[in-house]
């Protein structure tokens, strides 16, 4: 069953084409992630399928097709975890998890009972019920990020796309962060497309890397098959070793360029 | 960091509650207090003589009764009004542009109706005593409201991203162009450039009940709409990206919060002038004192709001008695302390 499809998506910014004709299908549970250099259209791809930016083709959902005037059916749908999310600091973290629920309230309407029942079962499952009542501006880089996922659940959206989910953490809670995706992923059948710079950790969770070049996608597989010295060397720019683990994981390690 | 308490449930109550009480003190307390009239503590007795099925004998004689009820009452009610919609319409601009910094005179308001008033004074204040309708709060109004229209479809059509830097800039533009040609007019005119200059600092004095009437319907009409957009002012907290990602229509809920409260911020400039400092402080003692979630801030700046204002306007009737003090320059003066304290002791508690 696909869960996601993309058909001939571009993306412009005044005229330069950001994303060349985009096509992709995801089924439902797995994890696309987006990888390539800076500027290469990975961030546009997400941020057209969260209806920032126009974009022409089609988006479908279930394959119903994203219909351009509605935010709410979108928000309803599809989650979007920002790069670098705005965090009000004085908010309390019941109240931000809330905002999560927006597509489902009426414009002038408030939140119904359902709605702080569904934030408190977030709140449960990300062992974040002991900072309900705290303010945003007393958490750590870590628990904002799980926050900002735990926002996006509350959406129930059977879609989530995460910009560059783990560049503002430590390697522990980069783990944190994904072991938590893929986990919700597992139990809820979550289709997950992100973008990521660590090309190992994206090897390492995602089903599938879609390498992406100046608007267009230049290669696309598993770890082992995008993950190449060449091909890393030619879209990257980079001189990297790639070293194959026992256990599947491929890592990528850039190497010197100077000698000592 | 200590965590910091929600004052999301039970907490919320006292506080409007609170803003209540202080309401009608300020209204009771300003009502009683003014250089002419009758002993300050015969006007509350004679209040609930003339409510129904109360019989109190206030020994307040016909004329004292007048001076009360038609110069200080349409004066304490008009304060009160316009102190709320001067507060609800800061508190919107500020979260519509996610700004603390901004004031609802921000997208040329004030140069508007400044410039609106500017004409009428500069053509014979004198010759349209005997017009049936009284000129000044209309320019006012229409100056008002045509500079935020201008600065609307400028900002929104030069602006290529969805930011508000555009519209901000825009306004300041508008501000300058009106602002210039009311010292060009200014210039030519300088028999009326006290008026001018009186009317710009604020005043209440000349309050009457058609003032009242004529101000209330848009005021009512702007804050309810205002009042229904304040869940959607929360959201807008986490920025435009990500509100819209949430469902939310950023453009049109920005323009609908932007029309409801210029609209009303025109509506009280016209019969009071340029009364400044409301707009921005009210709103942040809200939030210093009840937090910052909009759901309380709205409401909770209508009623302080008024309560500010019709305190403030006390001591601008007796200061310099018998000459009026502008009310601009008494809520500046003990608005400021109070806020500069506000935020000491909020950010040494946390």
């Amino acid at each position: 069953m696909t869960a996601l499809g993309f058909c001939d998506v571009r993306v412009s910014y005044n005229g330069i084409e950001a994303v060349q004709s985009f096509n992709d299908l995801l089924h439902s549970g797995e994890w696309l992630c987006l990888i390539g250099p800076n500027g290469a259209g990975k961030s546009s791809v997400l941020r057209a399928a969260a209806g920032l930016v126009p974009y022409s083709g089609s988006i479908a959902i279930d394959q119903k097709e994203i219909p351009a005037t509605s935010a709410r059916w979108r928000a309803q749908h599809i989650a979007y975890v920002p790069q670098s999310p705005l965090i009000p600091l004085d908010m309390n973290v019941f109240d931000y998890v809330l905002l999560g629920r927006n597509p489902y309230v009426r414009h002038f309407s408030w939140e119904t009972k359902h709605d702080k029942e569904v934030v408190g079962d977030v709140l449960e499952r990300l062992d974040l019920n002991a900072f309900a009542r705290r303010s945003l501006g007393t958490l750590s880089g870590g628990e904002v990020q799980r926050l900002v996922i735990a926002r996006a659940l509350a959406q129930e959206a059977p879609v989530l796309l995460l910009d560059e989910p783990t560049s503002a953490l430590d390697i522990g809670h980069q783990q944190q962060a994904l072991e938590l995706v893929d986990k919700l992923r597992r139990e809820q059948g979550l289709t997950v497309v992100s973008a990521m710079h660590d090309l190992t950790l994206a090897g390492m969770y995602a089903d599938r890397l879609v390498l992406m070049h100046q608007g267009a996608r230049v290669a696309e597989g598993s770890a082992k098959d995008v993950l190449q010295p060449n091909i890393l060397s030619e879209f990257y720019g980079v001189s990297a070793r790639v070293h194959h683990e026992d256990d599947g994981t491929v890592v990528v390690i850039p190497q010197r360029i100077s000698t000592r | 960091m200590t965590p910091t308490v929600s004052l999301n449930t039970g907490h919320n109550r006292y506080w409007f509650v609170f803003g209540g009480m202080l309401l009608l003190v300020a209204m009771i307390v300003g009502t009683m207090i003014g250089p002419a009239g009758p002993t300050w503590w015969r006007i509350p007795l004679e209040f609930l003589d003339r409510l129904p099925f109360i019989r109190i004998n206030s020994g307040v004689s016909e004329q004292d009764w007048n001076i009360v009820w038609l110069i200080r009452t349409p004066r304490v009610v008009l304060a009160a009004i316009v102190g709320s919609m001067l507060s609800i319409s800061g508190a919107s601009y500020q979260g519509v542009f996610r700004n603390p910094l901004v004031d609802p005179y921000l997208l040329g308001v004030a140069a508007g109706a400044g410039l609106g008033a500017t004409l009428v004074f500069a053509f014979q204040r004198g010759a349209t005593e005997n017009w049936i309708v009284d000129p000044l709060p209309l320019a006012a109004f229409v100056g008002a409201l045509a500079a935020v229209l201008v600065t609307y479809v400028v900002g929104t059509a030069f602006g290529t991203t969805q930011s508000t830097t555009t519209l901000i800039l825009a306004g300041v533009a508008v501000t300058s162009l009106a602002t210039s040609i009311q010292a060009f007019i200014l210039q030519r005119n300088t028999d009326v450039v006290r008026q001018v200059y009186s009317w710009i600092l604020g005043r209440l004095s000349s309050a009457t009940w058609g003032d009242v009437r004529l101000v209330l319907p848009y005021v009512l009409l702007s804050t309810g709409v205002l009042f229904m957009h304040r869940r959607l002012l929360d959201v807008l907290r986490v920025g435009d990206d990500e509100a819209s990602a949430l469902g939310i229509n950023v453009r049109r809920v920005r323009l609908i919060v932007v029309l409801a409260a210029t609209l009303g911020t025109s509506a009280v400039v016209a019969v009071s002038g340029l009364i400044g400092f409301v707009g921005i402080i009210v709103p942040h003692a809200v939030r210093l004192l009840a937090g910052a979630s909009y759901r309380r801030v709205l409401p909770l700046s209508v009623l302080l709001g008024a309560a500010f204002l019709v305190f403030a306007d006390i001591p601008s009737r007796v200061l310099a008695n018998p000459a009026e003090t502008p009310i601009g320059v008494v809520t500046a003066f003990f608005g400021a302390p109070f806020f500069l304290y506000l935020l000491r002791t909020r950010n040494s508690s946390t």
